[in-house]
């Protein structure tokens, strides 16, 4: 496939005889907004971590702009390429404070002497105060991150995802814990970030993805089941039995 | 340099020097001998033990490794400013042999082993005193950091470490004295270390030595690397999602931290003046941990004042009741567990925060 940011085919992955991913292929395009929705078991975290570099494959092809080999870097190469992920569960530095967490995410060197006599710079603050602003925490800054909601550390988990600047954002279960007005706010910033980056969403949440509106990946099994709008997947009687049938 | 030296660093600094300078002065003739001689060596030996806690300070509370094996670090140390004291002893052995230690001769050893060699040297052994811990922490932390060994297994294996190296220097032909270890020692850079002078300098040299090591630790903790090694220890996966090597944070301050505390060692040996295996013992290594929780993780001077707190209580203890002391140390760590959590550092400061508003509203009351 031409222009492809990510490139899945034929992937598949056993945990002790049981396959949590089988026969997989997707494609992701640039700057694409797309969710992934699924069943419990459907293979959506174990897609994650062969994309990320915590899981190899046992085989198919996971190609990075069509060229990297994804299957053979780990997660700090693939963070470095540009890749950034989000947990389900908010994952923080809890004894840092907000612009702190932010601070350690922004895109830069990261090796062992550069952090040791790196400073802080002026446009590095700028990075920082702008991302508060959209992340909506300008006014918990020095907080520590401990001390937040849930749905502030979602957010500043977003916050540092885009501090990376990455390519491609793997978010999972944004809106898990959220009231309804915060996960109407998730998907709205969602939506903002797609285009300059590429966003896959796992959600369970149907209402949430229906707010992205986006094209959805319908995974079953660790297969895709089906793909195409809202409209389009909701209609198809696979996944009707799937979702609804039991 | 406002970041490094914090108000806690300060006092802690400035009632350091003070020790520094009064003690000498205390126990010299011209002041009658106000304190006893032998405190400078003890205190000074205290200070030791103050470096060899922040070491660990550096690599539990900053980054959360925990380490039970730092005795092996501090004990490697000590061996290497051991083996240049024995060097020193030259022909005043009781065998009197102009090159090997006495109990090379008493083995019926015809030659200085390869490792012994350029000991004679004080920098060199200086060197080693810092390389060889600092090397086999390199070489451990490789192994386990990249295998992702962490959490309590690496305690398990830290421990492990410092117990085969205990028995491999109980042997005797490991060529480090065996059991006796190394003593006897007479003199360092040409000076009697029974004179009160040598023992001065010697505790000077640990109050300096302390006072560096709070200070590296420090600047690495107000570092961005300072950060991302909370960010190792409050959430690994977060930090290396981030982009960050992880392994490679963890390798650098687990070998900072060993050769702080090969510093500590080579620092204790000539004050205390033996060193033998029984300074890997895993115990040693646990009462370190204690020390640092005692006196506040993740603080440095705390982990300081704790490691000198238990060292005093211990002297006075195994002095008035000898058989008691593993129940009070025991019985220490379960109350600062249960009711002290950020350790007497923490307890200290929050005793004086609640004092504070009361004296800044004494002066409103006087004004009117």
């Amino acid at each position: 496939m031409s222009g492809s940011l990510l490139y899945l085919s034929g992937v598949s992955k056993s945990f002790e005889g049981f396959r949590a991913i089988d026969n997989l292929s997707l494609v992701v395009l640039p700057g694409e907004l797309r969710a992934v929705i699924g069943p419990n078991g459907a293979g959506k975290t174990t897609m994650m971590d062969i994309v990320t570099g915590k899981t190899r494959p046992d085989e198919g092809e996971v190609l990075w702009k069509e060229t990297v080999d994804l299957t053979r870097a780990d997660e700090v190469e693939t963070a470095r390429l540009g890749i950034g992920r989000k947990f389900q569960k908010p994952s923080v530095i809890e004894s840092l404070t907000v612009a702190e967490n932010l601070e350690l995410a922004l895109k830069g060197p990261r090796g062992v002497g550069a952090t040791l006599f790196g400073r802080r710079t002026r446009e590095e603050a700028r990075e920082i105060e702008r991302l508060l602003a959209l992340v909506r925490l300008e006014e918990a800054r020095d907080a520590l991150a401990g001390s937040m909601s849930h749905g502030q550390k979602q957010w500043l988990e977003i916050g540092m995802l885009l501090a990376q600047d990455p390519e491609l954002l793997l978010v999972d279960e944004p809106a898990a814990g959220m009231t309804d007005a915060e996960t109407m706010r998730t998907a709205e910033l969602l939506r903002e970030i797609a285009g300059r980056h590429a966003v896959v969403v796992v959600e369970h949440d149907m209402e949430f993805v229906r707010a992205l509106g986006c094209k959805v990946t319908v995974l079953h099994q660790g297969r895709v089941l089906a793909e195409g709008s809202l409209a389009h997947v909701s209609a198809n009687a696979e996944v009707i039995e799937v979702y609804l049938g039991r | 340099m406002a970041r490094i030296i914090d108000r806690r660093m300060a006092i802690f600094l400035a009632g350091l020097f003070i020790l520094t300078v009064g003690l000498p002065v205390a126990s010299s003739a011209a002041a009658g001998e106000l304190a006893p001689a032998y405190l400078v060596s003890l205190v000074g030996k205290y200070l030791c033990y103050a470096l060899l806690a922040v070491a660990l300070d550096l690599v539990w509370g900053l980054c959360g490794i925990l380490s039970l094996g730092h005795g092996a670090f501090f004990a490697l140390g000590g061996y290497a400013m051991g083996m240049h004291l024995m060097r020193q002893i030259g022909p005043r052995g009781v065998y009197g042999d102009p090159v090997l230690p006495d109990f090379m001769v008493f083995l019926n050893w015809q030659e200085l082993p390869w490792f012994w060699l350029g000991f004679d040297s004080f920098w060199f052994a200086a060197l080693m005193a810092m390389a060889a811990p600092g090397l086999l922490a390199f070489v451990f932390g490789w192994f386990a950091f990249r295998s992702r060994v962490s959490g309590v297994y690496l305690s398990i294996i830290t421990q492990a470490m410092t117990y085969a190296l205990m028995l491999a220097f109980f042997r005797n032909e490991m060529g480090f004295g065996g059991n006796n270890g190394l003593t006897d020692f007479k003199e360092i850079l040409g000076l009697d270390l029974t004179a009160a002078s040598t023992r001065t300098g010697l505790f000077a040299a640990s109050a300096l030595a302390l006072a560096g090591g709070l200070l590296i630790a420090r600047w690495i903790a107000a570092s961005k690397l300072g950060r991302v090694l909370v960010a190792i220890r409050d959430a690994e996966e977060r930090a290396r999602f981030l982009g960050y090597r992880v392994e490679h944070y963890k390798l650098f301050v687990f070998a900072v931290s060993a050769v702080m505390a090969g510093v500590a060692g080579a620092l204790y040996v000539p004050q205390v003046g033996i060193i033998n295996p029984g300074e890997f013992s895993p115990a040693n290594s646990i009462e370190i941990v204690i020390w640092v929780a005692l006196g506040g993780r993740g603080t440095l001077v705390g982990a300081a004042l704790g490691a000198m707190l238990v060292a005093l209580a211990k002297t006075l203890l195994t002095a008035w009741l000898p058989e008691l002391w593993l129940f009070a140390l025991g019985g220490l760590f379960v109350l600062v567990t249960l009711w002290l959590p950020r350790g007497v550092l923490g307890a200290l400061e929050d005793g004086l925060g609640r004092l504070r508003p009361a004296r800044a509203a004494a002066p409103e009351e006087a004004r009117a």
